[in-house]
C-alpha cells in the first residue's frame, strides 16, 4: 500500500485540478460575481464549496472516528491548535488578496499552468509572499 | 455557468480530498502543499510533488489545447493580490481548500472561523474596491 502513496496523491490532484476548471473556479470573474455581494450577486458558486463539503464531510469524520487511514496509518484529525491571532490576521490578509482579484492558490496553480501570463505571475508574487514569511520566520541558530 | 458544473466540480474537488485523507492520511490544502515544495527540504517532497504535477496537468492540457485559462488584470493588481494571498495562508495555515473544504468537512473551529473571517473579507474588499479589478 506504501508504494500506492505517490499514485493516490496524482489521482487525488488531478481529480482536484480538474473539479477546480470544471466549477469555474480558474476564472476570476466568476469568483468575483460571487464575492459581489451588493452588484449584481451571483450566489450560486456556494455550490461548489458546498457540494465539496457534502461530499468530504463523511469521510473527514469515518477517518476523525476510527484514528485511522483506509490501510491502517494512525491519523489524528481532532485539531486542538488555538483559534489565535495568527489564525484570524492570516485569513483576513488572504481574504484581502482574494477579494481584489478572485483568485485564490489552487487555480492560480491551474491557470498558471496553462501557460497564461496573468496565472504566472500570481504563482511568482504568491512564492514571494510564502517564502518571505518562511525567512522571516525561521528563527536564527 | 450552469448548475451540474458547479456541483459536479465541487464533488470532484471534494472526492479528491476524501481519497487523500483517507488513503493516504493527508489534507489536500493546496497553499500548504505548495508551501512545503517551496522550502526544497527533501523530506517535504514526494506525495506533494505529485498531488501538485496531478493538479496542474489538467491546467497544462487546457494550455496545450490552445484553450488557455486567464487572468486579466492590471499587473500590479494582480502581483499585489498574489503577494496578499502567500503571506496570508502562509500565517492562517490555509486556503480555500485546506480550510474551506478539508477543515469544514471536518467540522474544525479553526477552519470554520478562518473561513468566515476570508470569506468576509474578501466581500467587504469587493465592496468598496470592486470598480479596481
Amino acid at each position: 500500500m506504501k508504494q500506492l502513496t505517490p499514485l493516490i496523491a496524482l489521482l487525488s490532484g488531478l481529480i482536484f485540478g480538474c473539479g477546480l476548471i470544471l466549477s469555474g473556479m480558474t476564472n476570476p470573474a466568476n469568483v468575483r460575481a460571487f464575492l459581489d455581494i451588493s452588484r449584481d450577486w451571483n450566489p450560486a458558486l456556494a455550490l461548489v464549496m458546498g457540494s465539496a463539503i457534502v461530499v468530504a464531510a463523511p469521510v473527514f469524520a469515518w477517518v476523525r472516528k476510527r484514528g485511522k487511514t483506509l490501510p491502517g496509518q494512525v491519523v489524528d484529525l481532532n485539531n486542538r491548535r488555538p483559534l489565535d491571532r495568527r489564525l484570524l490576521i492570516g485569513s483576513a490578509i488572504f481574504g484581502a488578496g482574494w477579494g481584489m482579484l478572485g483568485v485564490c492558490p489552487g487555480p492560480g496553480l491551474v491557470v498558471a499552468a496553462s501557460g497564461d501570463a496573468g496565472g504566472l505571475l500570481f504563482v511568482g508574487a504568491m512564492s514571494v509572499g510564502m517564502v518571505l514569511c518562511q525567512l522571516l520566520s525561521r528563527r536564527p541558530r | 455557468m450552469e448548475f451540474i458544473h458547479l456541483i459536479a466540480g465541487g464533488a470532484a474537488i471534494g472526492s479528491a480530498a476524501a481519497i487523500l485523507i483517507a488513503l493516504n492520511g493527508r489534507i489536500a490544502g493546496i497553499s500548504g502543499i505548495y508551501s512545503h515544495l517551496l522550502q526544497l527540504r527533501p523530506g517535504f517532497l514526494g506525495w506533494r510533488v505529485m498531488f501538485l504535477l496531478g493538479l496542474l496537468l489538467p491546467g497544462l492540457w487546457l494550455g496545450l489545447q490552445g484553450t488557455p485559462l486567464a487572468i486579466h488584470a492590471k499587473p500590479a493588481i494582480i502581483f499585489a493580490s498574489g503577494l496578499l494571498v502567500g503571506i496570508g495562508t502562509h500565517l492562517a495555515s490555509g486556503c480555500t481548500s485546506g480550510h474551506g473544504v478539508c477543515g469544514m468537512a471536518n467540522l474544525s473551529s479553526r477552519s470554520i472561523v478562518a473561513t468566515l473571517t476570508f470569506m468576509a473579507v474578501a466581500m467587504l474588499v469587493r465592496f468598496f474596491v470592486g470598480a479596481v479589478a
